[in-house]
């Protein structure tokens, strides 16, 4: 039999027979199929994963006519990470005019919504400006991050204190008291970004504090929405599965602790939500055919499950793309295809 | 790894018609086959040409809709939004505050 050139989570290469590939590939979607009662991936879709991974070459691709709308977290501030002497503007028309972005978004390097509140006044002229120059769609993006609310950075006492001396009542109070001011910061600064011109909003790696960050964004959401129905709203999650901190929250009746993401984008879309951003984080001891199937099944059932586009997460350390600063174009561009061909995306 | 996955599985932005796609996508509620199909029938072309960059540079510049690569009396900026919003029928945010600021008057 021959060997397959493929890499772990973590972006170490490994050579693996045929059949360890094929196995890999099975166990992979019957894990997600496990954890989140949805259909594994067919055998067909699975031979599928199985030619993209047993490809010889370097880079593979869509096919001609399958393309999607790649849409960016923190776009610009990638070019400042990269110490690149540009100004916002700048990097924005670096993604515009050579790297082929389909739609654009401006951030700032502390990318979330509780640093941005205080310096929205400058980022403002910069959204003016950028608005004047740019033809893509430009959204402004941040985190909810609603950890940041938490002693000793913020306000309320912490969760992560809390719970282990046993005082669930305090951290549940912590958490609501840290939503009402994440919802503030969100609602103020999308809204005054919208008035410098913005086609929109992204909350970028929603739910990252659990149940109850989730909650605050999804009010967010609807307290913009009322006001600019126009706004586009694009919400990237930061994981597969909403953990329960808090554990008592409801949208809609939906409990929120414990969504996959064909469950996640439903309460989503309620909450008036455009664009939507599964995420599915990488295990890194496993290898890359697995944790592709794996992901690419959920992400396949919330597509199913959507009415709005899905921009699948698939940065680093997401959706089958290794955990890695430098990301190998050989398994980007596999876990790249996988998802857009098997999981029928909107968008990345 | 954005160029890499605009190379894989985008459109390529200004290059194409992958922002026209876009913002059916963000701003008019649409999946990705009815905003193209949107887009196609707007433009007047198949929505295989979308993606090809020879045809849409053709296109962007007859329809003076804003290009890649820039050049004088070519749509820039602002500009091209006025007319990409016209084209698709979709209201644009800064296009809409641009007009409001122009009829207070000079």
């Amino acid at each position: 039999m021959g060997k397959i050139q493929t890499r772990l989570g973590d972006g170490f290469m490994v050579e693996m027979t045929e059949a360890e590939v094929r196995q890999d590939l099975e166990d992979g979607t019957n894990d997600a199929a496990d954890r989140a009662s949805v259909p594994p991936l067919t055998q067909d879709e699975l031979d599928h994963l199985y030619d993209i991974y047993a490809s010889p070459y370097k880079v593979v691709s869509v096919e001609r006519g399958k393309e999607v709308c790649l849409s960016y977290d923190s776009a610009n501030t990638k070019i400042k990470r990269a110490q690149i002497s540009t100004s916002k503007i700048q990097s924005l028309q670096v993604l515009e005019r050579a790297l082929g972005a389909d739609s654009l978004e401006l951030a700032h390097i502390d990318y979330s919504f509780k640093p941005v509140k205080p310096i929205v006044t400058f980022e403002k002229p910069i959204m003016e400006q950028a608005v004047l120059l740019t033809i893509p769609p430009l959204l402004y993006g941040a985190m909810p991050n609603m950890a940041l609310y938490s002693q000793p950075d913020g306000p309320s006492p912490n969760p992560a204190d809390l719970l282990p001396k046993g005082k669930i009542k305090e951290a549940r109070e912590s958490q609501e008291q840290s939503m009402e001011y994440l919802i503030a910061d969100i609602v103020h600064v999308g809204e005054e970004m919208y008035k410098s011109g913005s086609d929109g909003l992204n909350l970028d790696t929603t739910a990252s504090a659990g149940d109850a960050e989730f909650l605050a964004s999804l009010k967010a959401v609807e307290i913009l929405k009322k006001k600019y129905p126009k706004m586009a709203i694009q919400m990237g999650m930061a994981a597969e599965f909403v953990l329960g901190m808090h554990g008592e929250l409801y949208y809609d009746g939906v409990r929120l602790a414990g969504l996959y993401p064909h469950e996640q984008v439903k309460v989503a879309m309620k909450a008036g939500v455009d664009v939507f951003g599964p995420a599915v984080n990488i295990v890194t001891q496993e290898s890359l055919p697995w944790n592709v199937a794996r992901s690419a099944t959920w992400i396949k059932a919330c597509s199913e499950a959507s009415d709005i586009p899905v921009h699948a997460c698939l940065g680093m350390g997401v959706g089958g793309v290794p955990l890695n600063l430098t990301p190998p174009i050989d398994a980007l561009s596999r876990a790249s295809k996988a998802h857009v061909e098997i999981c029928k995306l909107d968008g990345l | 790894m954005h160029a890499a996955h605009a190379i894989v599985s985008g459109f390529g932005g200004i290059r194409t018609a992958g922002d026209l796609v876009a913002r059916m996508q963000f701003n008019g509620g649409m999946r990705n086959d009815a905003a193209k199909k949107h887009v196609a029938d707007k433009l007047g072309c198949a929505v295989a040409e979308l993606a090809d960059p020879v045809t849409m540079n053709e296109l962007r510049e007859d329809m003076d809709l804003g290009r890649a690569n820039e050049a004088p009396e070519i749509a820039k900026g602002i500009d091209a939004k006025f007319r990409i919003s016209k084209l698709l029928d979709l209201e644009i945010n800064c296009v809409e505050i641009f007009k409001k600021k122009i009829e207070r008057g000079f």
